[in-house]
């Protein structure tokens, strides 16, 4: 079972990045869950999501703890809540940003693999704002093969109807552009 | 059979009681009941069930425009949580007492104060003798059988009670999972058309909900609870049809490896699962652990825990919700 742990800021998305991947693990007959992290949500506070993927049938529905994989949409919440807490250290992180590896040190404590992709660019260039859910969620697929690429299409199209092509096109720019800094 | 698909839970219990074609839903939004009230609104805006949604400023007004509507004889759905559910106490008992099958779905949660909109038993607690049927669904898919099943055995004119489908706020309401959804000729070969007993007619004028002197209030009381009492014979019958159309099986106290066991965990609701990963982890470790299940709350089956705990030594009962100064939780 993978388990995966998204911090964004309220309105940027994390939620429905959670939705979108269960519905595209779902719709590929693994099983899956999305969920939010229980709380009231606030526009620009600290958020928390969570996914659960499997080949079998998921009990648990405890919240994550211990994630494989944790996804930071804003790349401020790193000097704000500690994004690699609980991460397992055969695990991923996976953050929007631009800054350096020993940039990034300076407020993470994880000696795990950690990726980095320039969400926000994209985002701006495909979607003309600077939401990076969808984005991240093409890179998350690439580090992690949790669903196919394709998979997302079906989601994304229902949830976003005439944006749909410009969110696909960017989940396909992260994807291609996700690279592991250490 | 049915549609294998992701779906919010919350969202999903709209959409069963929309397979059941409601004919009336009176929902006062609240969280984390919120998307449940929204899609009953969505669906009927949309035109994919020919029914009404009344907008209520209440919930005490959502339950009495439900009472009101099922007493016309139409097929009632409503939806509340927690506070909610606290301001609709007054006028449950009387939707009970007119005998009318309203369906409500309930996302539970813990009841101010603390101000708290998370998730505990509280709120279906303090309702637990209003003399309505209580279902607690364990996951997704038991919240969407359970509000089909809840139409069939509130309507049966051996029941005629409103029943409760209870569903763990958040833990359930607001997850993302897959979800059997049944066809609509499915779901119509299940559930005939609501034929009520009586009917609030203007060409047929009959007093519904009158007054009860004592000479005859202790009977009408007395009523009420054989109603209750005797409606699990058609709840297991129901649940058997389900079980013969469906292929998902439902019993009053759900057992999980207990044939062998010592010591047995009892849930209600959401935990169900994830106590069976516990039970799990405990045989490894050599303990004789097993686990029972409620499902049916209201009416009580007796029987089928005196069955379930036969050869069992301790049970460990988890309550969600607290009798302050009484002798343990509700469950307990």
């Amino acid at each position: 079972m993978l388990e995966i742990r998204w911090h964004g800021r309220g309105g940027q998305g994390a939620v429905t990045s959670v939705e979108l991947l269960a519905l595209s693990a779902i719709e590929e007959g693994k099983y899956a869950q999305g969920f939010p992290s229980f709380g009231p949500e606030r526009r620009g506070a600290p958020v928390t999501a969570f996914n659960r993927v499997d080949d079998k049938q998921i009990k648990i529905r405890s919240g994550i703890y211990r994630p494989d994989v944790v996804v930071v949409l804003d790349e401020s919440l790193v000097a704000l809540v500690d994004v690699a807490e609980g991460l397992k250290p055969e695990g991923i992180l996976l953050i929007n940003t631009t800054k350096s590896l020993e940039e990034l040190k300076k407020n993470i404590r994880y000696d795990g693999k950690i990726a980095t992709c320039d969400a926000t660019a994209i985002a701006w260039k495909e979607l003309g704002v600077p939401i990076t859910n969808t984005t991240m969620l093409g890179a998350l697929v690439k580090l992690t093969g949790v669903v196919k690429l394709e998979s997302l299409d079906g989601p994304i199209t229902e949830r976003f109807g005439r944006i749909a092509p410009k969110n696909q096109a960017a989940a396909k720019r992260a994807f291609a552009e996700v690279s592991i800094i250490n | 059979m049915g549609k294998r698909v992701g779906m919010e839970v919350a969202i999903a219990s709209a959409e069963a009681a929309a397979l059941c074609r409601f004919d009336v839903a009176a929902v006062y939004p609240i969280t984390p009941q919120s998307h449940v009230a929204e899609h009953l609104s969505d669906i009927v805006n949309d035109g994919r069930v020919d029914a009404s949604f009344m907008t209520v400023e209440s919930e005490h007004s959502a339950m009495s425009a439900a009472i009101g509507a099922s007493a016309t004889g139409s097929r009632v759905v409503t939806a509340t949580s927690s506070q909610g559910l606290l301001y609709m106490s007054e006028v449950l008992p009387i939707a009970s007492a007119m005998r009318l099958p309203i369906v409500m779905i309930i996302a539970n949660r813990a009841v101010s104060g603390p101000i708290n909109i998370w998730n505990d038993h509280s709120d279906i607690m303090l309702q637990r003798d209003t003399g309505w049927i209580s279902f607690f669904a364990e996951n997704g898919q038991e919240v969407v059988d359970m509000t089909i099943q809840a139409f069939k055995v509130g309507e049966d004119r051996r029941v005629m009670l409103p029943v409760n489908v209870n569903m763990d706020g958040f833990q359930l309401t607001h997850v993302v999972e897959p979800i059997i959804m049944p066809d609509q000729e499915e779901v119509d070969r299940f559930l005939p058309a609501y034929l009520p007993y009586a009917t609030l007619h203007p060409d047929r004028p009959v007093s519904m909900g009158t007054l009860g002197m004592p000479d005859i209030y202790t009977e009408s009381q007395k009523s009420k609870d054989e109603a209750i009492v005797h409606s699990i014979g058609v709840i297991r019958e129901v649940w058997k049809e389900w079980e013969a159309q469906f292929g998902r099986k439902y019993e009053p106290i759900g057992s999980y490896r207990t044939e062998d066991a010592d010591v047995a965990l009892v849930t209600m609701g959401s935990m169900g699962e994830t106590a069976e990963i516990a039970v799990d982890e405990l045989r490894k470790q050599g303990v004789k652990a097993g686990l029972l299940k409620i499902k049916l709350w209201r009416p009580f089956p007796f029987d089928d825990l005196k069955k379930a705990v036969q050869g069992i030594r301790v049970l460990a009962v988890t309550d969600r919700a607290v009798s302050f100064g009484g002798p343990g939780g509700p469950v307990f």
